[in-house]
C-alpha cells in the first residue's frame, strides 16, 4: 500500500496552500490549547444533546461520535471541482431511477444488466409506471467522496435513500465557531449555516400540483430510539416543521393528514427519514408499526410527495455503483467529472478469477452492506478471515464488488499523542429541487481515528469534523 | 400542533412537578423523624410519606416494610417504581427527547442537564448529608426547568399545555398531601395544640413550601383550619387549589381563544374552579375534610382526562 496523500503537507513536505494558516497557527499556539478545546467541545456536544445509538450494543444506548476540533479545508478550485461533478452525478441518478420504473432505456440498451435491477431487494416493483411528482427521486442525495492525490477525487458510494450526517455538519460549524473565533479570524470560510432554509425551498419546491402555494412539509422519523433520531429533530427543528411519527399521520380519501390539537390538518410534502420497508404496512412490511396505512395509495394518486422517493435504492446499491460512469454517460452524454474507484464486479467471471487471486490487498464489499459491515479488507486481514471471504464469494459471487485498497487522504487530527494524521473522506449533501440544484460547500468530512485505519463510520470508530471551502 | 407533541409537553412538566412534590415530601420526612417521639409521636412517618406519594400498594408489592431505607429506595431511585424521583427524570427527558423542537435550548439544556447529573447520585445516597444535598438538587432543577420555561417559551398553545401540566400535577399532589393529613386537621372545637400536632402541622406547611407564607397571610401560630384554608382556598397561595384552577381556567381559555373553540375541559375546568370560589371553610369541615378532597382529586382526573380527550389523541 503507498503511503497516504496528506491533505496539509502534501507529498514535499511544505504545507499546500489551503493548509497554511492552520499549519502557521498550529506552530503558534501552546500546546495545551488544543486539548483544552476538544474537552469544552465534547462537554458542548454532551450537553446539546448530539448524540446517536449503536445498533447491537445494549448498553451503549446513546453515545458522542468522536469530534475532532481541526477543520479539513478545501480550496475554492477544489471544491468548484466537486460541485460540478456532484451536480452531474445526481442529475444523471435521477434520471437513471426515473428511467429504470418507466421507459428502462438504460436496459434495453444493455448498459446496465436486468437482473441487477429486478433481482435487486431494494427494487420496488410498486413503483413500475408510476409518476412521482416533478420526475425528481433523490431531494436529497450524499455523495461518499475520497480523496488519493492532490488531483484525484474518487466518488466511493452514492446515498440516495435517506443519507444521514447533515447535523454533524452544521453543529461542528457551530461548535468551531465558538471554540475558534481566533482561528476563523485568519480565514475565509464559506458558511454552511443556510443549509436548513436550502433543504426547506427544495421541498416545498416539490410539493404535489394539487397543494396550495404554502405547503406543508413535515419530517417523518421512526422515533426516539432510531440511530439518527438527534438528526431528525435538529433538522425539524431548523427547518421549522412538524418531526412526525407514523402514528400521527393519516390517510383518509387518499390525503394524507396529521393529528393535531386543532383536529387533522392536511400533508403536502413528507421528508421521510425511515426505510421503504416501513413506510406503507399495506404496502410493504404488514409488521411494521412505524408506517402509516394508506400512505402509499396517497403517493401514487399524486396527492403527497415523499422525500426520497420509494424505490430510489435502486441507484445506491454497491453492484450498480460500477455502473454509474456509464450510467452518466448515457443520460448525460458527458464523460463522469467525479471517477469512480475502479471497481471488479465479482458477478463476471473474469473479474470474480482476479478478485480471488488478488484477495490479499483489495477491499471486498458486500452489494448490500452499509456502515462498514458486511467488508473485508485484505492487507489487514488474517488468514482465516480472507479464507472465510473467499467461501463467501464463491458462494455467491453476485453478492461481493472488489475495490483496490486506495489510501484516503490524510488531514492533521489531535490524538494522544498530540497531532496526527488521520485518514479522511467526505460526504456533501447534494439537494434536489423542481427549479435547481443546491449544494451547501462543505459536507461531513468522516475520519477514521485509529492509527493506519481506513474505517470512517461512527458506528466503528470514526470521527468527525468540520470541513472548511475556503473562498481562494 | 401535534397532539403526540402537545402531551408530550404535558407529561413532560407533569413528571418534572411530580419529582418535585416526591423530593418536598421526603425533606419534611427526613426532618420529622429526627424530633424526639414527644414532639411527633409513634406514628411511622416513612410509611406516611408513601401514602402521601400516592404508591402504598406498589411498595407493598417490593418491600416488607416502610423504613428510611425502603422508602427512601422506592420514592428516589428505584426503576419498579414508574413515580420514583429517577423514574420521573427519565420519562421526562424522553418526553423531552421526543418534543426536541417544542422545547427551548434552555428547556433542554434544563431537562438533559438534569438527566446526565441524575447519574451522579447513582443507586441512592451513601449518607444523609448526601441524600439532603439530592432533595435540594431535585427542587433546584425542578425551578431551573420550570423558571426556564417561564422565561424562554413562546406564549402559545406549547406553553400552554406545558401548564396544564403543571398545575394539574401540583392541585394533585397538594390534594394528596391534605388527604394523608387530614385526620390532623380536626374542626376548631376538637381539643387540639401540644407539640405533637404543632409539629405535623408545620411540616405540612413545610411540604409545600408555605410555612413562612402562612405566617404573612394569618398572623397566627399554626392552625389547622387555617392550613386548609390556605391551601385549599387562599388564591395567593401558589400551591393551593384554588390558585392552581385559576391558572388551569387562564390556560385552556388561552388555547381555547386562539383555537376559536371552547370544549369540556373548558367547561369542567370553570365548574371545578367555581366550586372552590364558593366554597366555605367551615362547610367544608362540616361536610368533611377528606369527602372534600376525595371528591377533588376524581374531579382533577377527570380534567385531566378531558383535556387529552379533546386536544391530546
Amino acid at each position: 500500500m503507498t503511503v497516504a496523500f496528506d491533505e496539509m503537507t502534501g507529498v514535499d513536505g511544505a504545507s499546500r496552500p489551503p493548509y497554511g494558516e492552520l499549519s502557521r497557527w498550529l506552530g503558534e499556539i501552546p500546546s495545551d490549547v488544543l486539548d483544552y478545546r476538544r474537552r469544552e467541545a465534547e462537554l458542548l456536544f454532551r450537553r446539546i444533546g448530539i448524540t446517536f445509538s449503536v445498533y447491537g450494543e445494549a448498553d451503549a444506548q446513546e453515545r458522542l461520535i468522536p469530534f475532532d476540533v481541526l477543520p479539513r479545508i478545501l480550496s475554492a478550485a477544489e471544491w468548484d471541482l466537486l460541485r460540478a461533478g456532484l451536480e452531474q452525478r445526481v442529475k444523471a441518478i435521477n434520471l437513471y431511477i426515473k428511467d429504470v420504473y418507466g421507459r428502462r432505456d438504460i436496459l434495453k440498451a444493455g448498459i446496465v444488466p436486468e437482473d441487477l435491477v429486478f433481482q435487486n431487494p431494494v427494487f420496488r416493483p410498486e413503483m413500475n409506471g408510476q409518476k412521482v411528482p416533478h420526475d425528481i427521486y433523490v431531494h436529497v442525495g450524499g455523495i461518499d467522496i475520497i480523496r488519493i492525490d492532490a488531483e484525484t477525487f474518487y466518488v466511493l458510494e452514492d446515498n440516495a435513500r435517506t443519507p444521514s450526517g447533515v447535523s454533524y455538519m452544521l453543529e461542528n460549524r457551530e461548535i468551531m465557531l465558538r471554540l475558534f473565533p481566533e482561528l476563523f479570524a485568519r480565514h475565509r470560510v464559506a458558511p454552511v449555516e443556510n443549509y436548513p432554509d436550502e433543504l426547506l425551498a427544495t421541498l416545498k419546491s416539490v410539493a404535489p400540483t394539487i397543494a396550495n402555494a404554502d405547503p406543508t412539509v413535515v419530517l417523518l422519523t421512526p422515533g426516539v430510539f432510531n440511530s439518527a433520531y438527534y438528526e431528525h429533530s435538529f433538522l425539524a427543528d431548523k427547518l421549522g416543521v412538524e418531526l412526525v411519527e407514523g402514528r400521527d399521520l393519516f390517510v383518509k380519501d387518499e390525503l394524507v393528514y396529521m393529528r393535531t390539537t386543532q383536529g387533522p390538518k392536511r400533508v403536502d410534502v413528507i421528508y421521510r427519514r425511515i426505510d421503504d420497508d416501513f413506510l406503507d404496512p399495506l404496502a410493504f412490511r404488514p409488521d411494521s408499526a412505524l408506517g402509516v396505512p394508506g400512505l402509499m395509495s396517497s403517493y401514487h394518486a399524486g396527492n403527497v410527495t415523499l422525500a426520497n422517493a420509494v424505490g430510489t435504492g435502486i441507484a445506491d446499491d454497491k453492484a450498480v455503483y460500477s455502473y454509474m460512469p456509464k450510467i452518466v454517460k448515457f443520460y448525460l452524454g458527458q464523460e463522469p467529472i467525479l471517477k469512480n474507484v475502479p471497481t471488479w464486479r465479482c458477478r463476471e467471471a473474469d473479474h470474480l478469477a482476479y478478485v480471488l487471486d488478488h484477495l490479499e490487498e483489495l477491499v471486498v464489499k458486500e452489494v448490500h452492506g452499509s456502515g462498514g459491515y458486511g467488508m473485508m479488507i485484505g492487507p489487514k486481514s488474517d488468514k482465516a478471515t480472507i479464507a472465510a471471504f473467499r467461501a463467501k464469494l464463491k458462494a455467491s459471487p453476485k453478492n461481493f464488488i472488489a475495490q483496490p485498497t486506495l489510501a484516503l487522504s490524510t488531514c492533521p487530527t489531535c490524538v494522544e499523542e498530540g497531532v496526527a494524521p488521520r485518514h479522511v473522506d467526505l460526504r456533501p449533501f447534494v439537494l434536489t429541487g423542481r427549479d435547481r440544484i443546491r449544494i451547501v460547500p462543505g459536507g461531513l468530512t468522516r475520519v477514521a481515528l485509529k492509527k493506519g485505519s481506513l474505517v470512517v463510520n461512527s458506528s466503528q470508530g470514526g470521527g468527525t469534523k468540520d470541513t472548511w471551502v475556503l473562498d481562494t | 400542533m401535534l397532539s403526540r407533541t402537545a402531551d408530550n409537553l404535558f407529561w413532560l412538566a407533569r413528571y418534572v412537578e411530580r419529582a418535585e412534590c416526591l423530593a418536598r415530601i421526603l425533606e419534611v420526612t427526613q426532618r420529622v423523624t429526627t424530633l424526639p417521639l414527644a414532639y411527633v409521636g409513634s406514628t411511622n412517618e416513612w410509611e406516611s410519606a408513601i401514602e402521601t406519594a400516592g404508591c402504598a400498594a406498589a411498595f407493598a408489592d417490593n418491600y416488607p416494610e416502610a423504613n428510611e431505607e425502603t422508602v427512601i429506595d422506592f420514592l428516589c431511585f428505584s426503576s419498579a417504581n414508574p413515580s420514583s424521583i429517577r423514574s420521573c427524570f427519565e420519562i421526562a427527558r424522553t418526553n423531552a427527547r421526543a418534543v426536541r423542537t417544542a422545547l427551548t435550548v434552555e428547556m433542554w439544556d434544563a431537562i438533559n442537564g438534569t438527566w446526565l447529573e441524575l447519574k451522579r447520585f447513582g443507586n441512592g445516597p451513601t449518607s444523609r448529608e448526601e441524600f439532603m444535598r439530592f432533595l435540594r438538587w431535585v427542587q433546584e432543577n425542578s425551578l431551573r426547568f420550570d423558571g426556564s420555561a417561564y422565561r424562554t417559551m413562546l406564549r402559545n398553545d406549547a406553553y400552554w399545555f406545558s401548564r396544564l401540566g403543571v398545575y394539574i400535577e401540583r392541585a394533585d399532589n397538594t390534594a394528596r398531601i391534605l388527604d394523608v393529613k387530614y385526620h390532623l386537621l380536626l374542626p376548631a372545637n376538637e381539643r387540639v395544640g401540644g407539640p405533637l400536632d404543632y409539629f405535623q402541622w408545620a411540616a405540612i406547611l413545610r411540604s409545600v413550601s408555605a410555612l413562612t407564607a402562612y405566617h404573612w397571610v394569618y398572623r397566627e401560630s399554626v392552625k389547622p383550619w387555617l392550613i386548609a384554608d390556605l391551601l385549599i382556598l387562599k388564591d395567593e397561595m401558589p400551591r393551593s387549589l384554588s390558585s392552581c384552577y385559576s391558572a388551569l381556567v387562564s390556560n385552556l381559555d388561552n388555547i381555547g381563544r386562539v383555537y376559536g373553540r371552547q370544549g369540556a375541559a373548558q367547561r369542567k375546568a370553570r365548574a371545578i374552579r367555581a366550586r372552590l370560589e364558593n366554597a366555605r371553610m367551615e362547610e367544608i369541615f362540616k361536610e368533611g375534610l377528606h369527602e372534600f378532597i376525595d371528591g377533588f382529586i376524581n374531579d382533577n382526573n377527570e380534567l385531566g382526562a378531558a383535556i387529552s380527550e379533546q386536544y391530546l389523541m
